[in-house]
C-alpha cells in the first residue's frame, strides 16, 4: 500500500510545485519585478568601533553618562524609556543621591491616582519608578528606545548611523524614481528602512555640554547614545561576558579531562 | 529484553539488597543506562546526540519552570514581566537566554539525531517503532516551541501565532472555525496566549513521557550501530557503561562549550529582533519568519504559489508543509533495502548529501524574504524533498546493489572475528 | 564464549593508584563541581529581585499629622502605622510600669529621642499578622486607647505595647530615622 501511494503522493506535490514554480518564472520573465528606492538606497549600518564591542569588550561609564545625558536633554522629549527605573542609573556610575536627584529633577512626573476621589495628580519620580512615559502629540508615533539597539539588526551600529545619517536625498535616486521624492514632512535617511521618517535629524554640534569636557560633536552625541541605549537594551552585557569566559573555561578544563577519561575507558576495548 | 550476555545487577550493600528487593529502580537504572546495558562496540560519536537530546530537554525543563515563576501570561504585561526576568530576576537574563538557546540547541541536537537516521537507517525492522516515536517526539517538540515563541508577546510573537493559526483556516469547511477555536477568539488575544503558556508548560512532560517510550522501544532490538550488521555474540558489544556514559560525557562537554559560548557572547544571533518590540495587532512587522528550525518547512508552505486545479495555493502550502513531516512515519516501509547502513550503499548515499543540501537550501529560503529567487529555488528544492522520500529511496532500494557487509561488529572493528570461522565450520563448535 | 573479547567492568575501573584513576576521578569530579555550580542561580533566582529590593525603603512626610492622629502607609508591602500621640497619651503611656508588661519596654526605648511623640510600628499584629484597628479615622482603638485586633483579640496601649490577648510581643518598631522635621525614612 505504502509503496504503491507513496509514489502517487510524491508525484502529486511536485507536480504541484513544478506548475507553481512554471507560472512564477512565467511572470518572473514576462514581468520582471521593478526595483524599488528602498532596495537600491537603503544603506546597512557603518561599521563602528564601541567599547563593548567583541567578546572581551566592556561598556565604557563615562561613554555611558554622557549618553545618558543626550539622552535626557534631546531624546526623552519625544521618546519613552520605560524599562529602565532611574535605580538602575547606579550602574553608569551615578552615587545614591545623584540617583535621587537626577529622579527627582526629571522633567515628566510621576503619574497618581487616588482611589478615593478618582483625581489624577504628579509627583516628584522616585529611585524605584521608571522613567515615567512621555505621551507625544505630534506627527509620527516615537517608539520607546529602551529595547531599541536589540530591536534592530546591529543596533548599536544602526542608532549611530541613523542619528549622523540624515542628508538630501541623492539626485541619482530621483532620476530614477521620481515619484518617491520624500514627502513634506518627513526627512530623508538612508539608514532608515523605508528612506524617510517623521524624525527630524535631532542632534547638532554642541547640543548638549558635556560635563567631562569631551567635544559634543554630532558624531560623538550619536555615538555615546548609541552605546547608552546599548545599555538600556541589555543592562547584563558586562556580567554575561565575565559570567561567559569562567564558564567557558571550567567546561574547557572538564571536557579536556573527560577525553582523556574516555580514552581511559576504551583503552580496554581495543 | 536484553542480551544473555548482559551483566546482572548484584547489590553488594545491605541497603541496596533491600532496595532492589522492594522497588528495584537501581536495577532498572542499571539496565537501561547502566553496565547491563549491552551496545555494538562501533558506535561513532553520530550516536551522542540521543543523550544530547535529553540534556536539552532536562535544560529546557529546569530553566521553563523556573521562568514561569516570573512570567506572567497576560497580554498587558507578558513583554514587560520578560524583560523584568532580563533586568531585576537574580541570575534571569541567563535563565532566560539559557532557555531561547537552548530551544535551538534541542532542535540542532535532534535535526542531527534525525539525520543519523536517515543515513543509517535507523528506522528499518526492528525499530520501527523507536523510528515512529521518535517522530511523535519531533511534532511535540515543533508544537511545544512554536507555543513557547508565543509567550514574550513580542511582534513575531504575535504574528507567528497569527500567522500558524492562520493555516488551519485554510482547511475547507471546518477552517474557520478551527482558527477561532485555536484562538480562542478572532485574534491571537488574553485567551490563545493563556492557553499557549498552559500547554507549553505541559507538552514537555507529555515530551518526557514519549521520550521514555522511545528509550524503552530501543532497549528491545538494542541500540543499531554503524555497520547496520545486528549484534550476534558477547564481542560484538560493551557495556553501556562505563563506555557510553564516558564516551556520552565528552560529548557532552563538547555540546556545552558550544551551547554555552553562544548563550554567553551572541545570546540573540539566533532570534529575530523584531521580537523586542512588544506585539502590536494594528502593525505587521516587514517580513514575518519563523525561528531558524522551522525555515526548511516554512519554506514547503510558501512553495505552493499556485493553485493546484481546484486546490487553493494555501490549502495545498499547508497539506505539503504537514505532509513533509507525516511522510517520515512510512519510511520504514519506503525504503526496502535489506541492507541499513548508508556505508554500504553507494547510489543511496550519494541521494542523501543531495538531501542535505536540499533541506539546507529549503532552510535557507525559508528565512529569506518571499521574493525571487528564493519562492523558485524553494519550490525545485521542496519537489525534490518529496521525490527524495517518496519515490527516489523505494526507487534506489529496488535498484541498487550494496557493497558487500562485514560478517559481524567484532570484524568490522577488528578485522577479523573468529565467530565467523567457527560459524564456517559448524564440527568446531 | 569468545572469553578473549570479554570485557569485565571492574577491570575498568581497577583498582591500585594509577594515573589513569586520577585523571577519570577528577573528570567525575569536575562533573560535580560543574553541577552544584549550577544549583547557585536556580537557587538564588528564588530571593528578592532588584525591583522587591528598591522598595525596601520608604520615605513619608509626616507633616500633615495632626496629634492625635495616625496614618497608615505602606513599607515592604506591609501596614505601617504613623502616629502623631498627644500629650495625654504619651502621659498614659509612661505611667505604666514597663516591668509589669508582656514584652517590657517603655515608650522612651520605643521611639526617638526628642521625638517621643511620633510612634512608628508595623501594622502587623505579632499574633498571627492581622493588621489591628486603631490607625484608621473612626476605628477602635481598644480598651487601652492603642491599637485593637480583631481577629483573636490583641489589645496594645499608646505606646502599641501588647496589654491583653493572645499576641507575645508588642508591634514591632521598624528601623527608621527622620530624614528632616517632616520626613522619616523607614528601613
Amino acid at each position: 500500500m505504502v509503496r504503491l501511494f507513496g509514489p502517487l503522493v510524491g508525484l502529486f506535490f511536485a507536480v504541484a510545485l513544478l506548475w507553481s514554480f512554471g507560472n512564477g518564472a512565467y511572470v518572473a520573465i514576462t514581468e520582471p519585478a521593478a526595483p524599488t528606492a528602498e532596495k537600491l538606497f537603503h544603506k546597512h549600518p557603518k561599521e563602528v568601533e564601541f567599547s563593548f564591542n567583541g567578546a572581551f569588550g566592556k561598556f565604557d561609564n563615562q561613554q555611558l553618562q554622557r549618553g545618558f545625558q543626550v539622552y535626557k536633554e534631546v531624546c526623552s522629549n519625544c521618546h519613552s524609556l520605560k524599562q529602565v527605573a532611574f535605580r538602575n542609573l547606579a550602574d553608569l556610575g551615578y552615587s545614591e543621591p545623584e540617583v535621587k536627584a537626577i529622579a527627582k529633577q526629571w522633567a515628566t512626573k510621576a503619574k497618581t491616582f487616588d482611589a478615593k476621589t478618582g483625581d489624577a495628580g504628579e509627583r516628584d519620580n522616585l529611585p524605584a519608578d521608571h522613567i515615567p512615559p512621555v505621551y507625544y502629540a505630534g506627527q509620527g508615533s516615537p517608539p520607546d528606545l529602551s529595547l531599541i539597539t536589540k530591536a534592530r539588526h546591529e543596533g548599536s551600529a544602526y542608532v549611530y548611523s541613523l542619528l549622523t545619517g540624515y542628508q538630501d536625498q541623492p539626485a541619482e535616486l530621483l532620476k530614477q524614481f521620481p515619484d518617491a521624492k520624500t514627502p513634506e514632512g518627513l526627512h530623508f535617511n538612508p539608514y532608515f528602512a523605508n528612506l524617510n521618517l517623521a524624525m527630524p535629524a535631532p542632534l547638532t554640534d554642541g547640543g548638549v555640554t558635556y560635563a567631562d569636557g569631551t567635544k559634543a560633536t554630532v558624531d560623538q552625541q550619536a555615538k555615546d547614545v548609541a552605546a547608552f541605549l546599548t545599555w538600556t537594551a541589555e543592562p547584563k552585557l558586562d556580567k554575561r561576558k565575565q559570567t561567559g569566559w569562567a564558564v567557558l573555561g571550567f567546561l574547557l578544563a572538564a571536557t579536556v579531562l573527560a577525553y582523556l577519561a574516555k580514552k581511559n575507558v576504551w583503552a580496554n576495548a581495543h | 529484553m536484553s542480551f544473555p550476555w548482559a551483566n546482572e545487577y548484584k547489590p553488594s550493600h545491605p541497603l541496596m539488597q533491600w532496595l532492589d528487593e522492594k522497588l528495584p529502580l537501581p536495577r532498572f537504572v542499571y539496565n537501561a543506562v547502566g553496565a547491563g546495558y549491552p551496545v555494538p562496540r562501533n558506535l561513532n560519536y553520530m550516536w551522542n546526540f540521543g543523550v544530547l537530546a535529553g540534556v536539552c530537554l532536562m535544560i529546557q525543563i529546569v530553566t521553563g519552570v523556573i521562568l514561569a515563576m516570573h512570567y506572567a501570561a497576560n497580554t498587558g504585561v507578558a513583554f514587560d514581566s520578560v524583560e523584568h526576568i532580563m533586568r531585576d530576576v537574580n541570575w534571569g537574563w541567563m535563565l532566560r537566554y539559557a532557555h531561547a538557546n537552548g530551544a535551538s540547541a534541542f532542535f540542532v541536537v535532534v535535526y542531527i539525531h534525525i539525520f543519523r537516521g536517515f543515513f543509517y537507517s535507523s528506522y528499518k525492522a526492528p525499530r520501527e517503532m523507536i523510528w515512529l516515536l521518535g517522530v511523535v517526539i519531533f511534532l511535540l517538540m515543533m508544537a511545544t516551541a512554536f507555543m513557547g515563541y508565543v509567550l514574550p508577546w513580542g511582534q513575531m510573537s504575535f504574528w507567528g501565532a497569527k500567522v500558524i493559526t492562520g493555516l488551519f483556516g485554510a482547511i475547507p469547511l471546518v477552517g474557520e472555525p478551527l482558527q477561532q477555536w485555536l484562538l480562542g477568539g478572532f485574534s491571537p488575544d488574553q485567551a490563545a496566549l493563556n492557553r499557549f503558556f498552559s500547554l507549553h508548560f505541559l507538552l514537555p512532560f507529555v515530551l518526557a513521557g514519549v521520550i521514555i517510550l522511545h528509550i524503552w522501544a530501543l532497549h528491545i532490538p538494542g541500540s543499531s550501530n554503524p555497520t547496520g550488521v545486528e549484534v550476534k555474540q558477547e564481542s560484538d558489544t560493551v557495556p553501556f557503561h562505563p563506555y557510553y556514559t564516558a564516551k556520552d560525557g565528552f560529548g557532552l562537554g563538547v555540546f556545552l562549550i558550544l551551547y554555552c559560548a553562544v548563550l554567553f557572547f551572541a545570546p540573540n544571533a539566533l532570534g529575530h529582533p523584531d521580537n523586542y518590540i512588544a506585539a502590536n495587532p494594528l502593525s505587521t512587522p516587514a517580513h514575518i519568519v519563523p525561528e531558524w528550525y522551522f525555515w526548511p518547512f516554512y519554506a514547503i508552505l510558501r512553495a505552493f504559489t499556485s493553485d493546484f486545479f481546484f486546490i487553493p495555493a494555501k490549502l495545498m502550502g499547508v497539506l505539503a508543509m504537514f505532509s513533509a513531516i507525516l511522510v517520515w512515519f512510512f519510511l520504514p516501509w519506503l525504503d526496502t533495502s535489506p541492507v541499513r547502513s548508508g556505508h554500504y550503499r553507494p547510489l543511496f548515499r550519494k541521494f542523501f548529501y543531495l538531501l542535505l543540501v536540499d533541506v539546507a537550501v529549503l532552510g535557507y529560503c525559508g528565512g529569506a524574504p518571499a521574493a525571487e529567487p528564493f519562492v523558485m529555488i524553494s519550490q525545485i528544492a521542496a519537489a525534490y524533498y518529496f521525490l527524495h522520500f517518496l519515490v527516489i529511496l523505494p526507487l534506489v532500494s529496488s535498484i541498487e546493489k550494496p557493497q558487500p557487509l562485514p560478517y559481524s561488529i567484532t570484524e568490522a572493528v577488528l578485522g577479523t572475528d573468529e565467530g565467523a570461522v567457527l560459524n564456517a565450520n559448524p564440527a568446531a563448535a | 564464549m569468545a572469553d578473549e573479547a570479554t570485557i569485565d567492568p571492574a577491570e575498568v575501573t581497577g583498582e591500585g593508584v594509577r594515573r589513569r584513576d586520577f585523571i577519570n576521578i577528577a573528570a567525575v569530579s569536575f562533573a560535580g563541581v560543574g553541577g552544584l555550580a549550577v544549583l547557585y542561580p536556580l537557587v538564588s533566582q528564588m530571593s528578592a529581585s532588584a525591583d522587591v529590593l528598591a522598595e525596601s525603603s520608604t520615605e513619608i512626610d509626616v507633616s500633615a499629622i495632626a496629634p492625635g492622629q495616625a496614618i497608615k502607609a505602606v513599607f515592604r508591602k506591609q501596614p505601617v502605622f504613623l502616629r502623631n500621640l498627644t500629650k495625654a497619651e504619651i502621659a498614659e503611656a509612661e505611667k505604666v510600669d514597663a516591668g509589669s508588661l508582656r514584652d517590657p519596654q517603655t515608650l522612651e526605648e520605643r521611639t526617638k529621642p526628642g521625638k517621643t511623640n511620633w510612634l512608628i510600628t508595623m501594622g502587623v499584629c505579632t499574633h498571627l499578622g492581622c493588621v489591628p484597628l486603631g490607625a484608621g479615622e473612626g476605628e477602635v482603638k481598644g480598651e487601652f486607647g492603642g491599637y485593637f485586633c480583631p481577629c483573636h483579640g490583641s489589645v496594645y496601649d499608646t505606646a502599641a505595647r501588647i496589654r491583653k490577648g493572645p499576641a507575645p510581643k508588642n508591634l514591632e518598631v521598624p528601623p527608621y530615622e527622620f530624614t528632616s522635621d517632616t520626613v522619616v525614612k523607614i528601613g
